[in-house]
C-alpha cells in the first residue's frame, strides 16, 4: 500500500507448522503483513487462526518455519552458518515487548485497579518512572473513553470496559504492531461496538494490526488484508471485497454463508 | 400489623414453627453435663487451683511463653522462606531443582517431627566439625558443630526445616491456583518470568496462601511442644514440666502451659479471623485504598475474588 514495494514487512511468517503432541495444527502457513496494514484473519473454530497469532508473540514455539517481525527473527538468533541458537528467555521478552496482544478473555491483572494495569509494564519492563507512567496511562484511557474508571478494579468494570482497558494496556508499551486474539468473543452483544470503535480508532491511526475475528463487517470497513483459514492453512486471502464478497474457493464461501 | 402500621407486605405469614422437642432435650442435657464439667473443674481439690495461680505468673514460666514464641515465629520464618523456594523450584523446568525440592518434601513429611528433631540435636555427634571450603576438596574454615549449633538454633532449625515441607506444598497449591491467562498476558507484555512471578503471580496466589498458613501458625505453636526432643529446656512446656515435677504436682503445672497455650491459640485466632477476612473469604469490606480519581469501594484482595482468577483449594484448609 503507502509502504514502498521492497521495504521490510512488519509481519513475515513463512511455512510456520505447529504441532501440538500429534496433533498438526498449522501446516505450513505464510503470513505478510506491511507496515500500517490492518489484517484479518478469518476461520472456523479449529482452523488455527488463533495458534497462528500466538506464534507472532512467542505465546507458542513454532515446531517449523519462521517468524520475522520487522525483519529480526522470532525467538533465535542465526548464526554464519545459518544454524539457529535460541534466545534467552529476556531477549525473548524484549522481543515480545514491542507486539501488543490482547486476548479474548481480557486477563486484566485482578489486584490492580485500571490505571495500575496500563501502568504496570512501562515501569516494570521499560523501566519508566512511575509519574511518567501514570501520564501515559492516563492519556490511554481518556484515548479509549475509561477517564471516569481508572480507580476501578477489572470486577468493577464491564466487559466491554475491560477490554479496553487491555488495549490501553496493551498500547503503553508503544508497540509497533497489535494482535487482536478474538477480542468481542467474550463479550455481551451489546458491548462489542465499544471495543470495535477503539479498534477502528487504533486502525485510523496507523497501528499495523493483526485481528482474529469472527466480526465480518468490521473485517469489511477495516481491514486492508483478509485472510482465510482452515484446518491449518491459508485457504484463501486478498482485499476485503474480494475475499468477503467475491471468494474463489469452495470452504470460504461455505464458511461465510454461515457467519453472515 | 407491624408497629409503625407501614408494614410493607400486607398478608405477612405469622405461622407457628414445627416444633422440636428433641433439640430442648439435647440441649437441657448438654447444658446439665456442661455444668458438671465446670463444677468439677472448680471444686474438685486435685487441681490445686492456688498452685495453678501461683506458677501462672511465675518468671520461668513468663519465659516459657517468650520461648515458645520465638521458637514459633523463628521456625515458621525459616518455614516460610524455604517453601517459597521449594515451591518455584518444583515448578521450575530443572529436572534437577524439581526432584530436590520433591525428595526434600517428601523426606521431610514422611517422618515425624519428633524424630527430626532428636536428629538435630545428635547432629553433633555425627558431623563433629562442620567446615567451610571447596566440595571434596580444600577447607578454609572449621568450626566445632556442637557450638555452632545450639540446642536452640537445632530446635529453631529442626522445626522449620519440616514445616518448609508442608508450606512449600500450601505455596505450591496457591501459585498453581492463579489463572494461567495472567501469567500469558504478563509475558505478552514483555515481562520477565521472575517480575511476572513478584508482581503478577505472588500477590494473586496470597489469598490462597495466606490463609492455611495461619493455621499453620497455630499449629506450629503445639509442636514446639516437642524440643525437648533436642533437648531444648526452656520453652513454656519444658518450663512447667519441670516445676510440676519438682513441687510434685503435675496436674496445675499442666493446667498453667494448657492455660498458655490456649490464650496464645485464642489471640493468633482472632488474627487468623482477620487474615481470612482480609484475603477475600469473608466480606471483603476493608478499607478502599488511596489513588485514582474516584475511590473504589472494592477491596483489593476482594478484587482479586471478584476478578475469579484464582480458584479456592477445599484441600488447602489445615486443621491446627
Amino acid at each position: 500500500m503507502t509502504a514502498a514495494p521492497h521495504s521490510t514487512p512488519m509481519v513475515d511468517v513463512r511455512q510456520a507448522h505447529k504441532m501440538f503432541g500429534d496433533l498438526h495444527v498449522l501446516k505450513g502457513v505464510d503470513l505478510t503483513v506491511r507496515s500500517g496494514e490492518v489484517c484479518v484473519v478469518l476461520g472456523p473454530s479449529g482452523s488455527g487462526k488463533s495458534t497462528l497469532l500466538r506464534c507472532l508473540n512467542e505465546l507458542e514455539v513454532l515446531t517449523g518455519g519462521s517468524v520475522r517481525i520487522d525483519g529480526e527473527l522470532l525467538g533465535y538468533r542465526e548464526d554464519e552458518s545459518g544454524r539457529l541458537h535460541r534466545l534467552h528467555p529476556t531477549a525473548i521478552a524484549r522481543q515480545r515487548a514491542k507486539i501488543g496482544m490482547v486476548f479474548q478473555r481480557f486477563h486484566l491483572f485482578p489486584h490492580m485497579t485500571a490505571l495500575e494495569n496500563v501502568m504496570e509494564a512501562p515501569v516494570q519492563v521499560l523501566g519508566r518512572s512511575k509519574a511518567e507512567a501514570r501520564a501515559t496511562a492516563t492519556e490511554l484511557l481518556e484515548r479509549v473513553g475509561l477517564a471516569d474508571r481508572m480507580g476501578h478494579y477489572p470486577a468493577q468494570l464491564s466487559g466491554g470496559q475491560q477490554q479496553r482497558v487491555a488495549i490501553a494496556r496493551a498500547l503503553a508499551m508503544d508497540p509497533e504492531l497489535m494482535l487482536f486474539d478474538e477480542p468481542t468473543s467474550a463479550l455481551d452483544p451489546e458491548l462489542v461496538g465499544e471495543v470495535l470503535a477503539v479498534m477502528k480508532d487504533l486502525a485510523r491511526g496507523g497501528m499495523t494490526m493483526v485481528v482474529v475475528t469472527h466480526e465480518i463487517g468490521f473485517a469489511r470497513e477495516v481491514a486492508d488484508h483478509v485472510v482465510f483459514m482452515d484446518e491449518g492453512v491459508v485457504v484463501e486471502e486478498g482485499a476485503p471485497a474480494a475475499v468477503l464478497d467475491a471468494p474463489r474457493e469452495e470452504r470460504t464461501r461455505d464458511f461465510l454463508s454461515h457467519v453472515l | 400489623m407491624s408497629a409503625t402500621g407501614h408494614d410493607p407486605v400486607p398478608n405477612r405469614i405469622h405461622a407457628r414453627p414445627v416444633p422440636r422437642p428433641g433439640r430442648w432435650i439435647a440441649a437441657a442435657i448438654l447444658a446439665v453435663l456442661a455444668a458438671m464439667a465446670v463444677h468439677g473443674l472448680v471444686t474438685n481439690p486435685n487441681f490445686h487451683w492456688d498452685v495453678f495461680f501461683t506458677y501462672v505468673r511465675d518468671v520461668t514460666v513468663i519465659r516459657g511463653v517468650g520461648w515458645t514464641l520465638v521458637l514459633t515465629f523463628g521456625s515458621m520464618l525459616i518455614g516460610v522462606v524455604l517453601a517459597i523456594a521449594l515451591a518455584i523450584m518444583r515448578r521450575s523446568d530443572n529436572p534437577v531443582l524439581q526432584s530436590v525440592s520433591w525428595f526434600y518434601i517428601w523426606l521431610f513429611r514422611g517422618t515425624p517431627v519428633y524424630t527430626q528433631l532428636v536428629f538435630w540435636g545428635l547432629i553433633s555427634v555425627l558431623y563433629p566439625k562442620l567446615s567451610l571450603g571447596i566440595p571434596f576438596g580444600p577447607e578454609f574454615l572449621t568450626f566445632d558443630t556442637a557450638t555452632v549449633i545450639t540446642a536452640f538454633w537445632a530446635a529453631l532449625l529442626g522445626l522449620g526445616l519440616n514445616e518448609a515441607a508442608y508450606l512449600a506444598e500450601i505455596v505450591r497449591a496457591g501459585l498453581g491456583s492463579v489463572d494461567k491467562g495472567q501469567e500469558e498476558a504478563a509475558r505478552a507484555l514483555g515481562m520477565k518470568e521472575s517480575t511476572i512471578l513478584r508482581r503478577i503471580v505472588i500477590p494473586q496466589a496470597m489469598r490462597v496462601i495466606v490463609p492455611p498458613t495461619g493455621n499453620e501458625t497455630i499449629s506450629m505453636l503445639k509442636t514446639t511442644s516437642l524440643v525437648l526432643a533436642v533437648p531444648f529446656t526452656l520453652d513454656l512446656t519444658f518450663a512447667t514440666n519441670a516445676i510440676g515435677n519438682r513441687i510434685f504436682m503435675p496436674i496445675p503445672l499442666l493446667v498453667v502451659s494448657a492455660f498458655w497455650y490456649l490464650l496464645i491459640t485464642s489471640i493468633l485466632m482472632v488474627g487468623q479471623h482477620y487474615l481470612e477476612q482480609y484475603y477475600g473469604r469473608g466480606s471483603g469490606s476493608e478499607r478502599p485504598r488511596r489513588g485514582g480519581p474516584r475511590r473504589p469501594r472494592l477491596g483489593r484482595q476482594a478484587a482479586i475474588k471478584a476478578g475469579g482468577t484464582t480458584k479456592d483449594d477445599p484441600f488447602l484448609e489445615v486443621t491446627p
